[in-house]
């Protein structure tokens, strides 16, 4: 990206100026180095995002932004119902609510990799993974419709998990508002026998290292300790959100002139937060995010029962789950005064500061922990909100690494054998049903997940507080 | 009739070219399994019958694609061969493949949609037809 066409604000922020049919200026958060390397689209999507009807304060770029759907990956913004604000499809992606959960061992590393071959193997054995794969749990509609309504309370009803894990995940576990009647018939099928299974892609499963301390109040808070083990399960509402994705996409494309709405590209398909449509999708969206939530919250039972195998007694307590990919009804305070606000994060992350009312009562002191995934053999990390991160970004931060390279391009350049064994040298056990697969999510192919955690760091949008390391990985 | 994948930032996009629009529907459907696996690996009989009808070519072409993505997630298939035929904005068509063999073709990522970005339905200066868009995995 051109650095002249930006306003320097600080070191980490980058402002896109206000003009023409803008409505907002647009600001990216991150250092040059990043800000360069972006795609100039990113800068073209962030302006589109910012002449949408309703969008206040700023459309925002987190630093691991790039070229996405109409909004760019990395993209945050905030959308007034009662100033004509808008809803998008595409401002969420197809992946509705994909995020990161991170469960706690209480084991060493020593502990784990005395049984690491045979653990991969038995994690991979039990998780579903990978183009194709089923889960073994089949919903009848009423169930599929509670589990749309329900999120991971309805996954703890059944047996898949414990109370205590609702509160340790956004909007305790369950989106209210979930309208499993506007979910069609065709994304109810796709998930049909999807629910427990990890997806593809950037999707993982990874047993990992905490390999360094940054923020040792909020390390305590959270309950990490040096050297001992993690699990972090990345993956989303599969089929069904994929689907919700694709109706209304297509549906708000055809409606958008009905509303007068002149769009920049037709991929900002969008609605009226107040209009029947709008309506009709935030239900739809908020069921897709419960599935995610009652999905990821059967994987963490899986990989529990599977612990146990091996570590009877622990329990692996929930730290957190974050969604990515959401659109989220918050009060926010602008130009202090209150205001009710649609907030879309897409490739971004929920990153409340200290003292947010909406965290759990032990987190409250030190932030909302944020978790970053990594890519097979980089590191992954855990922030937690800054504090003042509400007025920066609507209290937001970035999700990952994002990609340095196309998926055509890793597989010409690496060899998903060769990766799987250099890996394996290093220490890092790949367990994945797909070489190509492997290939295409080489850790090179993604940008250093570092530089990017600093600038959220630096930015004021998330603290450091540990980084990890993987031992396993099951790869989709 | 020709296809190729091309190069997206974070996802990949899908292009098909052929003497007719349907012709160029079908290679951008080849284009669209060679994202998950080698298509010159997937064989069978098993059929799909697909049908679509849309306000304009574009979107005709993503309900087209969508339907073969809804057609392998919910059957477990992949398809190598298509045959299409459009009028007046109305699409039919038969999809033939095989279900999923994981050893055998080694899928990549599953598709999770066809987007809007970079779609494209064009009649070529040289007579041909294009089609394409990217697709998110």
């Amino acid at each position: 990206m051109e650095l002249k066409s930006l306003i320097q604000r600080s070191e980490f922020a980058w402002e896109v100026p206000q003009t023409g049919a803008m409505r907002v200026p647009g600001i990216l958060f991150a250092d040059r180095a990043l800000v360069e390397a972006m795609d100039e689209k990113v800068r073209e999507q962030v302006i589109n995002v910012a002449k949408l009807p309703g969008i206040v304060a700023a459309s925002y770029a987190m630093p691991d932004a790039h070229w996405g759907y109409g909004f760019p990956i990395g993209g945050v913004a905030a959308f007034d119902p009662d100033a004509g604000g808008v809803i998008s499809a595409g401002g969420v992606g197809f992946d509705i609510s994909c995020g990161v959960r991170c469960l706690l061992t209480g084991l060493t590393v020593g502990e784990v990799e005395a049984v690491g071959h045979e653990l991969a193997d038995r994690l991979f054995a039990k998780i579903p993974a990978g183009v194709g794969s089923t889960g073994a749990i089949r919903l009848s509609a009423a169930e599929m419709d509670a589990m749309l309504e329900g999120g991971a309370r309805w996954a703890v009803e059944r047996g898949w998990g414990r109370g205590e894990d609702l509160f340790r995940i956004e909007e305790d576990g369950c989106v209210a508002g979930a309208d499993p009647a506007a979910v069609s018939a065709q994304a109810k099928q796709r998930q049909r026998d999807e629910m427990g299974t990890l997806g593809s892609g950037n999707h993982y499963l990874e047993v990992q290292r905490v390999v360094e301390i940054f923020d040792h109040e909020a390390a305590v808070a959270f309950g990490l300790k040096q050297d001992e083990v993690v699990v972090s399960i990345h993956c989303g509402s599969r089929g069904l959100g994929h689907q919700i994705g694709t109706d209304y996409l297509r549906e708000m494309a055809i409606a958008a002139p009905g509303f007068a709405l002149a769009l920049p590209d037709r991929e900002l398909a969008c609605a009226p937060l107040s209009s029947p449509l709008g309506k009709r999708y935030l239900g739809a969206m908020r069921a897709g995010i419960n599935c995610a939530l009652a999905n990821r919250q059967i994987l963490t039972h899986l990989t529990r029962e599977v612990f146990g195998e091996f570590f009877p007694g622990h329990d692996l307590p929930l730290l957190y789950d974050v969604s990515h990919n959401t659109c989220k009804e918050e009060i926010h305070t602008v130009a202090g005064e209150k205001r009710r606000l649609f907030v879309h994060r897409k490739g971004a992350t929920r990153a409340f500061g200290p003292g947010h009312p909406e965290l759990p009562p032990e987190y409250r002191a030190v932030g909302q922990p944020v978790l970053i995934g990594g890519s097979m053999g980089t590191a992954s990390w855990v922030l937690a909100g800054a504090a003042g991160t509400e007025e920066r970004a609507f209290g937001s931060a970035c999700h990952g690494a994002g990609r340095a390279m196309s998926r055509n391009e890793a597989t010409r350049r690496f060899s998903g054998r060769k990766i799987v064994a250099e890996l394996a040298a290093r220490g890092v056990l790949i367990r994945s049903p797909s070489l190509r697969g492997v290939a295409e999510e080489a850790p090179f192919a993604y940008k250093d997940v570092g530089s990017v955690v600093e600038a959220a760091h630096r930015a004021g949008l998330a603290r450091k507080v540990a980084r990890l390391a993987p031992l396993v990985c099951v790869k989709g | 009739m020709k296809w190729e994948t091309f190069e997206h930032d974070a996802d990949v996009g899908v292009r098909g070219l052929g003497a007719t629009k349907a012709e160029a529907f079908a290679a951008c459907a080849m284009a669209l399994t060679a994202v998950i696996t080698d298509p010159t690996k997937v064989g069978g009989f098993e059929a799909a019958r697909i049908e679509c009808a849309a306000p304009d070519d574009e979107l005709l072409l993503l309900d087209w694609l969508n339907a073969l993505i809804y057609e392998m997630a919910t059957r477990k298939l992949l398809f190598s061969r298509f045959t299409v035929s459009i009028e007046h904005h109305r699409l039919t068509a038969t999809a033939w493949g095989e279900p999923i063999d994981v050893a055998r073709h080694q899928p990549a990522a599953e598709i999770k949609g066809a987007s809007f970005c970079e779609l494209k339905v064009e009649h070529l200066p040289d007579g041909q037809w294009l089609a394409q868009c990217v697709v998110d995995v």
